[in-house]
């Protein structure tokens, strides 16, 4: 049976679009040489804030800008643990996760039943913040490949210790960057709350932020690379229910593993290039995970 | 406070917390435990509301607590535990995974009863209690079969087990019985619960020219799907009343309310015994929702008509003939299934042209 490649592509783009943003949230947060496993707390938190927002003055629009501030406040708790505290990054990102799920569901009680303002279509008939997901790769390429403060993030992420010799603030460049994965975790959970489910209810981020972790990890720290891992799982989803619908026998189990078969390919490709190859392949952060202090 | 007086205040308020226990008229202590949040919406949301009619029913003579989003599996046991020492006397586990924890706790307690939903093990002091919601499925599919233009019903699987393919069967039965053209096309999600991958089996079903949606996920994100593409639905579990009236046309509400009195007033008369409990439509287990008015009519009187048969026993959503996918004759003329075989169905009905996954 034939199905149309279009109607796939144009549902892998509504599908990819919440783990793309916080994707590509969490590429400048690991960049800066932060690991934040908090994303799926973030984006739960942005779910819910943009949502409540969203039904309470009917823009669906402010829902989203609200979801975006919502998520960098709550990444400012992680921010103030790793970054002033010098607590565990892991340890700590974990915790913002558990925090996020119930915070959430304890606030979100009010918001239980009733439904978002449907979204006006924007151009093609593709959802505006999808749109603007796409927008945001070649952006945050450029700022981390072509600005000055991109340059002074990646010096921060690569090696804390140079980067402090040279004189740059780390821990300010750090809280900037959480901040800014905040907020595109909070815009992908509401992608998901305001423009897919139109309803609010616990849990519904259902572990798009480890997906997206996941997708750091296999765009070898790069922002075409992160757009490519979000379609490609989202499309591999997308693909397994479309060929379901049109009634082709497709074993799902094979494909529901495909991603994570591709990513587990990809770090053992990356790996060999580093064995194999004088220079250093890996585009893993050097300082990813560790905290700074300040000895000198 | 000084040590003394301290002990002496916690003992007299442990002869306070145990008075009532050794009073003659203390209530009878119900405890659920609850797979999901109250607040999912749907099928805990829905268990709840029969511990709050218990609770409305009996008033003072019951005290009713519960545990909510325990996961299935070994905490389960300590959570029926904890209930069971907290001295209830009644203990309903409302989901599947439950099953083993609930035989096991129960051998411990032999003087505290337990329900369990939708299992089949039973004990002297454990019940099993389901719904028959292939009932309900039978005129919802009534009303998708007169409601598609494009004659393809879409159908979101949650886990290819008997309860679903039922629901499945049920209704391209009775949406064929209507329209002769219907196809069913069937996308299995893995989940009772994934808004997002909910929304994109809509999503894939209404690309492949779906107009009718039915599903048997616990979110509202196929009706949002379904909204934007024109397309219509059904409130599943809970009545999802704020889709209506369209997408959501009607909806199936499970009501555990009437079972759930019936047992505790069997507690406190002494009358109570294990069993298996299977009720639907007739017994008000099983409700069909308001019927908007985007159906018309006559399509709202047929589907009324037959809930109303499926309520009075007069007519059976399996009677024969029926025969299976592949050909061979599973029902004969005027023939109905029965309960085991229902329990044990692992086939589609002819006329589905997919596969169920292995």
């Amino acid at each position: 049976m034939m199905i149309d490649p279009l109607s796939v592509f144009l549902l892998l783009l509504g599908a990819s679009t919440p783990i793309l943003f916080a994707a590509l949230g969490e590429l400048v947060v690991e960049r800066a040489g932060v690991l934040n496993l908090g994303v799926e707390g973030m984006m739960i938190t942005g779910a819910l804030a943009g949502f409540g927002a969203a039904y309470s003055t009917g823009n669906p629009f402010l829902g989203f800008l609200v979801a975006a501030c919502a998520g960098a406040a709550i990444s400012m708790l992680f921010a103030a643990l790793t970054q002033v505290f010098l607590a565990n990054q892991v340890a700590s990102g974990l915790a913002l996760t558990l925090f996020g799920l119930g915070l959430a569901a304890m606030l979100g009680k009010p918001f239980e039943g009733v439904r978002a303002p449907s979204m006006p279509a924007g151009p093609l008939r593709i959802n505006w913040i999808v749109w603007l997901g796409l927008v945001m790769v070649p952006l945050v390429w450029w700022f981390l490949n072509r600005t000055r403060s991109g340059l002074i993030l990646r010096a921060v992420g690569e090696n804390h210790e140079a980067a402090h010799a040279l004189g740059y603030n780390i821990r300010l460049t750090r809280l900037a960057a959480i901040a800014f994965g905040g907020a595109m975790a909070g815009v992908g959970g509401a992608f998901i709350s305001i423009a897919t489910v139109l309803q609010w209810t616990e849990g519904m981020t259902a572990g798009a932020g480890w997906i997206a972790l996941a997708i750091v990890v296999f765009s070898n720290w790069t922002a075409p690379g992160v757009l490519a891992g979000a379609w490609l799982f989202g499309g591999v989803t997308v693909l397994q229910l479309r060929l379901q619908a049109a009634g082709v026998a497709v074993p799902v189990q094979l494909l529901s593993m495909a991603p994570y078969l591709a990513t587990i390919i990809v770090l053992v490709a990356i790996s060999a290039r580093q064995k194999f190859s004088r220079r250093a392949g890996t585009g893993a952060p050097g300082s990813l995970g560790t905290n700074f202090h300040a000895l000198r | 406070m000084q040590r003394r007086t301290l002990l002496a205040t916690a003992s007299a308020m442990m002869m306070a917390l145990a008075a009532p226990v050794l009073a003659q008229d203390e209530p009878l202590k119900v405890g659920f435990i609850y797979v999901g949040p109250v607040g999912d919406g749907g099928w805990t949301y829905q268990h709840d509301q029969g511990r709050l009619a218990i609770e409305a029913e009996f008033g003072d003579r019951v005290e009713t607590t519960f545990i909510e989003s325990v996961p299935e599996g070994a905490d389960a046991e300590r959570a029926l535990t904890q209930l069971a020492l907290a001295g209830n006397k009644l203990i309903f586990a409302t989901s599947f995974g439950f099953m083993d924890p609930v035989i096991n706790v129960a051998q411990r307690f032999p003087d505290v009863k337990f329900e369990h939903a939708t299992g089949y093990k039973t004990a002297e002091n454990v019940a099993t209690y389901d719904a028959r919601f292939y009932e309900g499925r039978a005129v919802i599919g009534t009303i998708a079969g007169h409601m598609t233009q494009s004659n393809k019903i879409g159908y979101i699987g949650s886990f290819p087990i008997p309860e679903v393919i039922q629901g499945i069967n049920s209704s391209f039965i009775h949406a064929r019985k209507v329209n002769p053209d219907v196809e069913m096309r069937i996308v299995w999600v893995y989940s009772w619960f994934d808004p997002a991958k909910e929304a994109e089996a809509a999503n894939a079903l209404l690309a492949e020219g779906v107009d009718v949606i039915m599903q048997h996920t616990d979110s509202t994100a196929p009706l949002a799907q379904a909204q934007a593409a024109g397309a219509i639905g059904f409130g599943q579990a809970s009545d999802m009343a704020a889709f209506a009236p369209t997408p959501r046309v009607s909806s199936i509400i499970d009501d555990w309310s009437p079972y759930y009195i019936k047992r505790v007033q069997a507690m406190l008369d002494g009358t109570w015994e294990s069993g298996s409990s299977w009720a639907g439509i007739g017994d008000g287990e099983v409700v069909i929702g308001e019927i908007s008015d985007a159906v018309p009519e006559n399509v709202k009187a047929e589907a009324l008509a037959l809930r109303d048969a499926i309520a009075a026993g007069e007519y059976h959503p399996f009677t024969g003939p029926l025969n299976k996918a592949d050909g061979t004759v599973w029902l004969a003329e005027g023939e109905t299934a029965s309960d085991a075989d229902l329990q044990s169905m692992n086939f589609y009905v002819e006329g589905i042209t997919a596969q169920i996954p292995q």
